[in-house]
């Protein structure tokens, strides 16, 4: 399992810059964003962690259809699927969630606070932010292997995941903006949400990976 | 060891491509699937690899080793495409899969050495032409033990010096005990094999 | 005359990549030496100029900070006519050039970002504003990091080369847009005061270390390039023996077997 990982790792490094590009989008889309609704530096540190959320959710679904394409391509995904007497299928897919979360989704959250200060938003503000992504995108991921899976044996299938994956990430969004929010405007709680988002994530470590293995021993032909 | 089929029947795409097939296969024997094009040669080795479901008939494996629980896990499939990643070198990929699939009777450069490409391990795999790269994903097969080969065209790509090299690889593992189901169009040079051929009338 | 000849000659000579590496490796290290000692002298005469009666001593951010905006437009430049070089001319060096400059250009435009960030904190009261020039350099930043992820997915430099080439001379619009973007736009950013019509507006007093310091951090940028594009070279090479090692691995074997 650690090698699976070694090795996933090393190719999302390696092959060409998966990382840099969804980095580059995520900086992207917050750079548009200004242009949109103007350089008002006190609407901009509002709606500042609502952007971050939307940014970094779209940037994390931009590599996700590769995550088992790639292995079927080359036909590694049939011996993955192969060795589930040795390798538990649903902890090979977790284990090929998380590396794909390391390389792709990992230097997003790093970037985040960098883009709070383009933002305009406060340090409190940042840092919850930088919180609510690191514990919260690891669920989109997991959710994104479940739409990666049974797209997996289209040809175009990369819109596709989004489309499947958005509509359940959305729960996702609202707890990680709304504890983003609670950790500087007085009323809203922080905590509650937080819990919620980190439940979400562990809910959808075990609930993602059992289904995308369903899904991926049914798509093999 | 044997590997047993009785009544089996595969589906591709909603269509029947063969059915009533019995066959069995002992501890250091051969089967050759031969066949047309779209005969059910590809689906019969996916079916005995666990990756389809049959439509119809049973298959079991009979006094596997004790390592090995089922037939899939008692089973290497070389299909046709090469399970390796072009970007990491020929070393990297197979120490993945035997980290993967457990450790077998040949260190990594030792497989390396048995089909050629010792020189040549830490080269990355998509530098390899094809008949290499076919050759680096049967050391695969000899890197971690598996009693059961199931083979898919395993020599295409495979000029003649290699086809010969590859031969003697299957021959001394059917002497060690284990048994080889190969798709093929092609002899592959192995006495006293058995032969199934796909593709009569239904 | 046959001055201009032979410097024409020595133009197509370098493009050779060979002899680019023995020039390379003759000019380093006295280009190396050279940047090292103005940077130096650069250094020290920043350190002693007199505190700004506004700005106090955050003023000497100055002298890094235009350096580094001013190269990552150079840098671009610079690109933008290797690019040119490889779609019109076919130069084998301008793709070299080009991949090479990439990443120093990123750099640079990063640090001016973010030495401007700094200088701009105690100034303005804030980290970053998106007035113009600041948003255009940014953008700058992103097509600087789009081209090296484009570079980086193709591995193959014949074929990389032409797309890039062409993405990099679009992005070239956006070099006169900072430039001028200070006086095109009322920004926060302060206009140009060293190089415009009418004499630069800064005291010579500063204009001095401001001068050697951008002169120091162009040689380094030429010492960083010349070396990057020697790796690049020396990265293609591997790339080219390795193919040609997978090949005679391939003889290698098959002699054996006619001996037996």
């Amino acid at each position: 399992m650690g090698a699976l990982f070694l090795r996933d790792v090393r190719l999302g490094l390696r092959a060409g810059g998966g990382a840099l590009v969804g980095i580059l989008f995520f900086l992207a889309v917050i750079a548009v964003v200004p242009f949109g609704v103007g350089p008002d530096l006190k609407l901009l540190a509002r709606i500042g962690a609502a952007m971050l959320w939307v940014g970094a959710l779209l940037a994390t679904l931009l590599g996700l259809d590769r995550l088992f394409q790639a292995d079927r391509d080359d036909g590694s995904l049939d011996l993955l699927i192969m060795a589930s007497e040795r390798h538990m299928l649903p902890l090979t897919i977790l284990v090929k969630c998380l590396a794909h979360w390391s390389v792709s989704v990992l230097p997003l959250v790093i970037a985040s606070p960098l883009l709070g200060l383009f933002m305009n938003m406060e340090p409190a503000a940042i840092g919850a932010t930088a919180l609510t992504l690191l514990v919260g995108t690891p669920a989109i991921t997991l959710i994104g292997a479940v739409g990666a899976a049974v797209a997996v044996s289209l040809p175009r299938g990369g819109l596709l995941v989004s489309v499947i994956i958005l509509p359940l990430a959305i729960p996702v969004l609202i707890f990680g903006v709304s504890a983003s929010y609670g950790a500087v405007e007085d009323p809203a709680p922080f905590l509650a949400p937080f819990l919620i988002l980190g439940a979400i994530t562990l809910f959808f470590a075990v609930l993602g990976p059992v289904a995308a293995a369903i899904a991926l021993r049914s798509s093999a032909d | 060891m044997r590997l047993v089929a009785e009544k089996l029947g595969g589906e591709r795409g909603g269509e029947l491509l063969f059915h009533g097939l019995d066959f069995m296969v002992s501890a250091g024997e051969a089967l050759l699937v031969t066949g047309r094009n779209g005969s059910g040669k590809s689906t019969l080795l996916r079916i005995i690899a666990g990756l389809l479901a049959q439509a119809e008939g049973t298959l079991r494996l009979e006094g596997e080793p004790a390592a090995f629980e089922g037939l899939a896990a008692a089973a290497h499939y070389l299909g046709h495409l090469n399970a390796m990643k072009q970007v990491l070198s020929v070393h990297e990929n197979l120490h993945f899969w035997q980290s993967f699939n457990g450790r077998g009777k040949y260190s990594i450069a030792e497989a390396l050495e048995r089909v050629g490409l010792g020189e040549i391990g830490h080269l990355p795999f998509g530098y390899l032409s094809t008949g290499q790269k076919r050759r680096a994903s049967i050391a695969r097969l000899l890197t971690s033990e598996r009693p059961v080969w199931l083979l898919d065209e395993p020599t295409a790509g495979l000029d003649k010096a290699s086809e010969t090299q590859f031969a003697a690889l299957m021959q001394e593992h059917l002497a060690r005990g284990g048994l080889i189901v190969a798709a093929t169009h092609l002899p592959l040079g192995l006495a006293g094999s058995k032969e199934l051929a796909l593709g009569a009338p239904l | 005359m046959s001055d201009a000849i032979s410097k024409t000659g020595r133009w197509i000579d370098l493009a050779n990549p060979t002899r680019f590496l023995s020039f390379a490796g003759a000019v380093l290290p006295w280009l190396g030496g050279l940047t090292l000692l103005v940077l130096a002298v650069g250094f020290w005469m920043s350190i002693n100029v007199p505190d700004d009666y506004q700005q106090g001593s955050t003023v000497q951010i100055m002298f890094i900070h235009v350096p580094f905006a001013w190269l990552s437009m150079m840098c671009y430049t610079i690109m933008s006519i290797a690019a040119l070089g490889t779609l019109v001319w076919r130069h084998p060096l301008a793709d070299v050039s080009a991949k090479a400059a990439a990443p120093i250009g990123a750099v640079f435009t990063a640090l001016a970002l973010i030495t401007g960030s700094l200088w701009g904190k105690p100034m303005w009261g804030t980290w970053w504003v998106w007035d113009a020039r600041l948003t255009s350099v940014f953008v700058l930043f992103l097509m600087y990091l789009g081209i090296i992820a484009l570079t980086r997915a193709m591995d193959d430099p014949a074929k990389s080369a032409k797309t890039t080439s062409i993405l990099t001379l679009v992005g070239f619009i956006n070099i006169p847009i900072i430039k001028f973007s200070v006086d095109w736009w009322n920004t926060l950013h302060q206009p140009a005061s060293v190089l415009r019509m009418g004499g630069s507006t800064l005291d010579p007093s500063y204009l001095r270390p401001l001068l050697v310091m951008a002169i120091g951090f162009t040689l380094l940028f030429f010492t960083l390039h010349m070396m990057a594009m020697r790796n690049e070279i020396w990265r293609r090479r591997v790339v080219a023996m390795r193919r040609v090692a997978a090949r005679n691995a391939e003889r290698g074997p098959a002699k054996q077997q006619e001996v037996r």
